[in-house]
């Protein structure tokens, strides 16, 4: 099925979740282990969470709520469809789901790459916090929300209220946007974004399949109360 | 939280395991509502007769009440005991006879649904002692629908249990919380509408059961549905062809579905579908919010 022969196999049919969660979290950037294979996930929640070593997990089948959640470092593979909140809060490292992933992909992300090879259902990106989200497909109503920093790059269409209440994350999008929400606003694609979407399609493998000026940009107005000096001395 | 399962047949073949099937899947979702469990099945039925699913208490005599209604030219009605539920088979013709003698000689007993082919069975306890106690695993059908219930807004009760009847054949679960629930209560008693509990889904399947006496079309009344329940559901709904999906508009209850040549099936999670046969092959996805969708077999 895949070209790694990877160094230890875990098939949740026979170990527990527990097992394969503690043994990451045992690795450390001197492991001799680094391709991690997991089997029989079987819709499981929170599958590969917590890993904060540059190891390779890659995962055979469906996945459930909060997979590769706080990954830092490591590259988490998905050949299946993963369920709500998918790295989550991830600091840093890779996660590509093969096929879709469900409601709050990426949420809170701090840093890192998700990519996602169908669509990603609602609040995609809410309140991104520097992660870079590449979804091949399409993405659910209220995607990044709040979002405060990072990229969401979607080469589909994007649901309702894209972008609300958006800080300083930037968002661009090929398809069609069903609407914008508060204070979010279509903005004027120059060259140094081509040049960020660039390297952003780049790392997630799409180097010179996709034309970056068929995107259209969107960003925050900076209208909201928040946005206000006067307001400050409120908090 | 609450949980969801639905398993709709096309594979004739299947028709023998959909019971079996059905309790894998509603054990699985135990986590999500350990208070209660229930289900509706929709296995044989003739085209003269109607099943009544009847509830009472523990060892209740259902064989006295059924020989009550008999007829010396029918003879004894179609009577068949699990748990503290019966299925009482009655030519279609006698129903409102039947009801009205229940109603002022059997207050004891309550008629948990009604239609040519559903029965519906529900209880406190956990899932897998409750698809035990009715026999869920040895049931045949065409499809069926399931429910695990956690309660939120009213005591954890039989009546509070799902599935609740919204007409023949009909019948609906829910996942979520409605807010306005007090409210369209209110209107819909008068609108002689009749509820008996305080949940607030048993006035979601009343609000379904009221639009379609107006005339409207199931679909039509979830729809309509989308504009006067406030808060958040995910519903299914068992009808005599299939189940339909709804999901409010912020989609905050969960759904996943898979398709295959022989079923399609429906989970509040993934993992609820992972002993289908054929599952690593089927079309998973998740439904849209505020969208309507039905499977149902060619009548």
């Amino acid at each position: 099925m895949n070209a790694i022969s990877p160094d230890l196999t875990f098939d949740l049919a026979a170990t527990s979740l527990r097992e394969l969660n503690a043994a990451l979290h045992a690795a450390t950037g001197e492991s001799n282990a680094r391709r991690w294979r997991v089997l029989n996930p079987n819709g499981r929640h929170a599958v590969a969470v917590g890993i904060n070593a540059p190891l390779t997990v890659e995962i055979e089948g469906h996945v459930g709520y909060y997979c590769a959640g706080m990954n830092a470092e490591a590259s988490v593979i998905i050949h299946g469809n993963a369920g709500v909140g998918l790295a989550e809060n991830m600091m840093s490292g890779f996660v590509h789901v093969r096929g879709d992933a469900s409601q709050a992909a990426g949420a809170t992300g701090h840093g890192g790459l998700l990519v996602i090879d169908g669509n990603a259902s609602a609040r995609c990106g809410i309140s991104m916090k520097g992660i870079d989200i590449v979804v091949k497909g399409s993405v659910g109503h209220m995607s990044a929300f709040m979002g405060q920093s990072g990229s969401l790059i979607v080469l589909g269409d994007a649901g309702e209220a894209l972008g609300d209440s958006l800080y300083e994350a930037k968002l661009f999008v090929r398809g069609s946007v069903k609407s914008l929400g508060a204070d979010c606003i279509e903005k004027e694609l120059r060259d140094e974004h081509k040049a960020l979407l660039a390297e952003k399609l780049k790392a997630a493998g799409l180097e010179g399949t996709v034309d970056v000026s068929a995107f259209k940009r969107y960003g925050s107005a900076r209208q909201l109360y928040n946005f206000h000096v006067d307001n400050a001395s409120a908090y | 939280m609450c949980g969801i399962v639905g398993l709709f047949l096309k594979d004739p073949k299947l028709e023998g395991e959909l019971g079996a099937m059905l309790a894998s899947m509603l054990c699985v979702m135990t986590d999500r509502g350990p208070d209660s469990a229930g289900f509706a099945v929709y296995g044989s039925g003739a085209k003269d007769k109607v099943k009544l699913s009847l509830r009472a208490t523990a060892s209740y005599d259902f064989e006295a009440l059924a020989a009550g209604l008999s007829l010396p030219a029918a003879g004894l009605p179609g009577l068949a005991v699990r748990g503290t539920h019966a299925i009482v088979e009655i030519p279609a013709a006698r129903e409102a006879a039947v009801r009205a003698f229940l109603k002022e000689r059997h207050p004891e007993v309550a008629i948990v649904g009604t239609g040519e082919r559903m029965e519906i069975f529900k209880e406190v306890g956990l899932p897998a002692s409750v698809a035990q106690t009715f026999g869920l695993p040895g049931m045949r059908g065409t499809h069926g629908i399931g429910h695990t219930r956690m309660a939120t807004e009213s005591a954890v009760t039989t009546a509070g249990a799902h599935p609740f009847s919204t007409g023949a054949d009909q019948c609906l679960v829910h996942n979520g919380s409605l807010s306005n629930h007090n409210a369209l209560r209110r209107a819909l008693k008068r609108e002689g509408i009749a509820i008996e509990t305080d949940n607030d889904s048993e006035v979601a399947a009343g609000y379904l059961t009221w639009r379609m006496k107006q005339g409207a079309s199931l679909g039509q009344a979830l729809e309509a549905g989308l504009n006067d329940l406030d808060g958040f559901f995910t519903f299914v709904v068992g009808t005599e062809n299939g189940f339909g999906v709804l999901r409010d508009p912020i989609a905050c209850k969960p759904a996943v579905m898979a398709e295959t040549d022989q079923y399609v099936a429906f989970g509040s999670e993934y993992r609820a579908l992972v002993d289908l046969p054929g599952i690593a092959r089927a079309r998973v996805f998740e439904p849209e919010p505020a969208t309507v969708y039905f499977w149902e077999r060619a009548q």
